[in-house]
């Protein structure tokens, strides 16, 4: 067993471990958005950026190390993960009071729970394509945020290869591997993690909007640190 | 009287739903005009605005004439707060922001369904539409900002008496949220 | 961990192949690649088209419409602009009837990246080949010939000359060679004597980092592997930088040399050289100097070297991005670690190095461990090729000493009334005249070799604001702050450049920055503010002058946002206007 100093508290981990695993496995919430504990870890998304021996790393695809100080709740550091949830923000459209995963989205939980009141830069209001040509499944681009669960959901966990990246810098956007490049001419089933893993509003199941009203959802009663991450497939 | 604090309110690009969950704070009401009076409000149907302490701004900003509204609240309040989720980034509203304006005026008073008589309103009265819609941080410096659509009165009550207290308003976990 | 990548095959099919070079080579042949032939290309190579998709619309030199018969890309650095692009751009534009940027018809007109010929600016690619010092009449010829749809390769081929400006040789760039000598010493003295040797030379990386060469050789022999690769990196991309142009085009054979004596001390069986899409006019030259050492026995047994063709990214030079773009991805940089050295290309063991690092590397393996420490500094020996442009009298390659100040190289090119030097390209340092005493060294300014010049009458906030936007263009949109925050930088700085831009402005330029720094996946993210932030730091002058007398000013041009609308009303009253000032 090693040993992680995280604000100052102990916690045991067994190596080889990334910071957010050893943290993980500990009950210490580590703030995230494109890291699931069953997944390849990413690091796309940097919400996880901590400083670690001094050194300002994303805790994701940092190894831990034994009597490693980790700073997860520092002022400077905390400043720096809610620019970046702002930058998520106004970089696409998310109207929450127009999107069924509201409450349930994980972008908005890490954000209430940093406590921002409102993302204060300039917005982008990007145009960006819905598609419903899929039964089962919707795709609205304009709540995206790259972090890629999907992609890796259908190769890793599907057995598939639904998604992959397409443009580049701010263009940068999800792309559906199919001849039409639709989502309804796709291998995607509904029963595929990909269809489901979404932390945000980008890609949902039909049919089972509002089934819990506003108000009553997974992060309107509890913050993220005590509720865990978005439960796959609730809107 | 006088020493009472003044607070002025206004709906920009908004549906009016942040007043009404201003006036869902329901018997607290009672205690906040013991100590707010307003000025210029769709509460008082005042069209002047006055010197004021507080201005609240609901929904965003969509043309000249939002513009000139907001300006003059940032003139003459003293602190200013953006409130809801259309002040903050423009909400439903700015979801025309992926069309042109000459789409949206096509589809209002040209194309659309039932139009008769089509053409475009050039009445110099009637303000122009800015090509977006934008949130009112991006026209004026705003102090502070009240998430939610419509924030709960909850909300809006800790942010009046956390400034009538004289402090910067917090909020509780459940008090923020965006939709 | 896994990392990214991890899905290819590790059985190499041929090094020399990859989707990407099947799309490189398809957009020759038929100026594009459209969508049948993406289904086709994924279906030979076991993707899916989406992949494919998504492949093409990274490389900026890749389109996703075939029959592009005239593709001018006029080369954007700040040190082009200086040389005329603009006006070249415009007059082009005017002449064929072209809209900049349009993507739809045989030809097409658009800026692109640096393409290395700061030197010779204005400068274009015309269908991927470089042309240099563009004046007016020459435009006017191109254009005549573009509307009447003359084939490229009927043009004159002396239109095509691009010089050398080599104008302070030294060491490296004179010293005498025979193929296989430096080899023939490297396999006589032994794989652990040569990295002893090479160790004791003192040579560390070209590339900037400075990273000791026979310290990341040594890591790569270490490794376990079937096969261990050493690439070269002739992805030079940094804006403001054309010395490996000159050393790939002059001295090729040392420099696959250098390769080959990599391979030698590693026990590596591959070799593959990454060249930039905007370097296709070397090509030819490489091929045939590939050849030459084959036949000579240099390279070919138990080692071999294949060429692949970068397609407009400059991402692509980052090591990891740049092995991604080898075996045909995305050009997005991995998780590191593991590094190359252990994980590299198709899961090999992977020496990544500058090409002034292989030519350096062989001729230490000819001269001894001495050669290099002959001049230099303790910690940075040898000697630097510089590529200086921009405001002075002599631009070109300079060849100067490790530890040479600023001031003195400024002598050299005969640069006057000098007001700031950026040193290692926009990734690097602005330099303002009070450090012109500094030096060209690892241990103060390192530098991949981009040396840009800037007098008086230069507005620096402008030259700030192009490197910015080729930050913006070039982010790999793989990480939040780099994709994001670059693009927030960008719009701060337009907003001061039209002189909305207040305090407040600056200060939020900071809190990007920092993010961009400490948060970002690579190197570029983390380095794509320092423009900005040397910019306030050392000339906060170009951006005071620029803002506006309030403390606060809107995010955007609001009368120019009622423009549409006054448009379509025809009306033009005063309340169909909004004044800035007014707040």
């Amino acid at each position: 067993m090693s040993v992680l100093i995280v604000d100052g508290r102990e916690i045991e981990f067994e190596p080889p471990a990334t910071i957010i695993e050893a943290c993980n496995k500990a009950g210490v919430y580590l703030p995230h958005l494109c890291w699931r504990p069953d997944f390849s870890p990413h690091g796309s998304c940097r919400v996880c950026t901590v400083r670690a021996n001094g050194r300002e790393v994303a805790a994701c695809i940092t190894a831990a190390e034994d009597g490693m100080r980790v700073e997860n709740t520092a002022d400077d550091i905390v400043e720096k993960r809610k620019t970046l949830l702002s930058m998520l923000f106004v970089e696409g459209n998310h109207v929450c009071p127009a999107c069924e995963k509201s409450g349930n989205c994980q972008l908005q939980a890490v954000a209430y729970y940093h406590g921002v009141t409102a993302p204060t830069l300039t917005y982008f209001y990007p145009p960006r394509p819905l598609d419903a040509s899929h039964p089962d499944v919707v795709i609205d681009l304009n709540r995206c945020i790259l972090c890629e669960l999907c992609v890796r959901a259908s190769r890793q966990s599907d057995g598939k290869n639904v998604f992959s990246i397409g443009g580049r810098g701010i263009d940068a956007h999800l792309v559906v591997n199919s001849e039409t490049g639709r989502l309804g001419d796709s291998e995607l089933d509904i029963d595929d993690r990909a269809a489901h893993i979404c932390p945000v509003g980008a890609i949902l199941p039909r049919r089972g909007a509002f089934q819990t009203p506003i108000g009553r959802r997974k992060y309107d009663i509890d913050p993220i640190d005590v509720a865990g991450d978005a439960s796959e497939g609730e809107t | 009287m006088t020493d009472k604090v003044k607070v002025a309110t206004v709906s920009l690009a908004g549906c009016f739903g942040c007043h009404m969950s201003l006036l869902d704070i329901d018997e607290r009401l009672a205690e906040l005009v013991e100590r707010v009076t307003f000025d210029r409000s769709p509460f008082t149907d005042k069209k002047i605005l006055g010197e004021c302490d507080i201005g609240i701004v609901e929904g965003g900003v969509c043309n000249a004439e939002n513009v000139e509204v907001l300006r003059e609240f940032r003139r003459r309040c003293r602190t200013l707060v953006a409130m809801g989720a259309c002040a903050i980034n423009g909400g439903v509203p700015a979801m025309r922001n992926s069309f042109s304006v000459r789409e949206c005026i096509g589809e209002s008073y040209v194309r659309g369904i039932g139009v008769e008589d089509p053409q475009v309103p050039d009445d110099p009265e009637l303000p122009l539409l800015l090509d977006q819609v934008h949130p009112v941080h991006e026209v004026v410096r705003i102090d502070y900002f009240l998430p939610g659509c419509p924030p709960p009165a909850d909300t809006i009550w800790a942010f009046f008496t956390a400034l009538l207290e004289g402090r910067d308003p917090t909020y509780s976990y459940r008090q923020i949220h965006y939709d | 961990m896994t990392p990214r990548g991890a899905q290819t095959p590790v059985t190499p099919s041929d090094p020399g192949d990859s989707l990407l070079q099947a799309l490189v080579r398809r957009q020759w042949t038929h100026g594009g690649i459209d969508e049948i032939a993406m289904a086709e290309i994924a279906g030979r190579y076991g993707v899916s088209v989406g992949e494919v998709r998504g492949v093409v619309h990274f490389y900026a030199f890749l389109d996703d419409a075939s029959g592009v018969t005239h593709d001018i890309r006029v080369s954007d650095n700040i040190v082009d602009r200086m040389a005329g692009s603009a006006e070249l751009m415009a007059l082009l534009a005017r002449e064929t009837g072209l809209s900049p940027g349009e993507s739809r018809g045989p030809a097409r007109l658009s800026f692109t990246s640096c393409i290395g010929l700061s030197d010779q600016g204005p400068s274009l690619l015309v269908n991927g080949l470089a042309m240099a010092r563009v004046d007016a009449g020459r435009a006017a010829q191109i254009a005549e010939r573009v509307r009447r749809g003359e084939s490229v390769s009927r043009w004159p081929a002396s239109w095509f000359t691009i010089e050398d400006n080599v104008r302070l040789p030294g060491r490296l760039l004179r010293g005498a060679f025979a193929p296989g000598e430096a080899l023939g010493r490297a396999r006589r003295i032994g794989s652990a004597a040569l990295l002893d040797e090479l160790e004791a030379s003192g040579l560390r990386g070209r590339g900037g980092a400075g990273f000791p060469t026979a310290r990341k050789w040594r890591l790569c022999a270490a490794a376990p592997g079937a096969h261990r690769v050493v690439v070269c990196n002739a992805d030079e991309g940094e804006p403001g930088t054309f010395k490996d142009r000159v050393l790939l085009a002059n001295h090729a054979d040392r420099l696959l040399e250098g390769m080959a004596v990599c391979a030698a001390a590693t026990g590596a069986d591959i070799g593959l050289v990454y060249l930039r899409g905007e370097y296709r006019n070397l090509l030819d030259g490489l091929e045939g100097a590939i050849s030459r050492l084959r036949a000579a026995g240099v390279i070919g047994d138990g080692f071999d070297v294949h060429v692949h063709l970068g397609a407009g990214a400059y991402i692509c030079g980052e090591e990891s991005a740049l092995i991604e773009s080898l075996e045909g991805h995305r050009g997005v940089p991995r998780i590191r670690p593991p590094f190359p050295v252990t994980r590299g290309y198709r899961g090999h063991p992977t020496v990544v190095n500058n090409v002034e690092t292989f030519i350096a590397a062989a001729m230490v393996a000819l001269n001894g461990p001495g050669w290099l420490r002959e001049e230099g500094t303790p910690q940075s020996a040898g000697t630097r090729l510089l590529s200086v442009s921009g405001d002075c009298a002599s631009p070109g390659i300079y060849e100067v000493p490790f530890g040479i100040s600023i001031a003195e190289v400024l002598e050299r090119c005969e640069a006057r009334d000098t007001r700031a030097v950026q040193v290692g390209g926009p990734a690097g340092s602005l330099v303002p005249a009070t450090r012109f005493d500094h030096r060209i060294s690892h241990e103060d300014y390192s530098t991949g070799g981009s040396f840009m010049v800037f007098d008086d009458s230069r507005d620096l906030l402008d030259v700030v604001t192009n490197f910015t936007r080729f930050f913006t263009h070039e982010s790999c949109g793989f990480c939040t702050p780099c994709r994001v925050g670059g693009a927030l930088l960008g719009k701060r700085l337009d907003k001061i450049a039209g002189g909305g831009g207040t305090r407040v402005d600056v200060e939020t330029m900071r809190q990007f920055a920092g993010v961009m720094r400490s948060a970002s996946h690579c190197g570029l993210g983390q380095t794509a503010s320092n423009p900005v932030m040397d910019l306030i730091e050392y000339f906060p002058e170009a951006i005071d002058a620029r803002l506006c007398s309030m403390d606060y000013a809107p995010a955007f041009d609001l009368d120019a946002a009622l423009r549409e609308a006054r448009e379509l009303t025809g009306r033009d009253d005063p309340r169909a206007h909004l004044d800035r000032s007014e707040a």
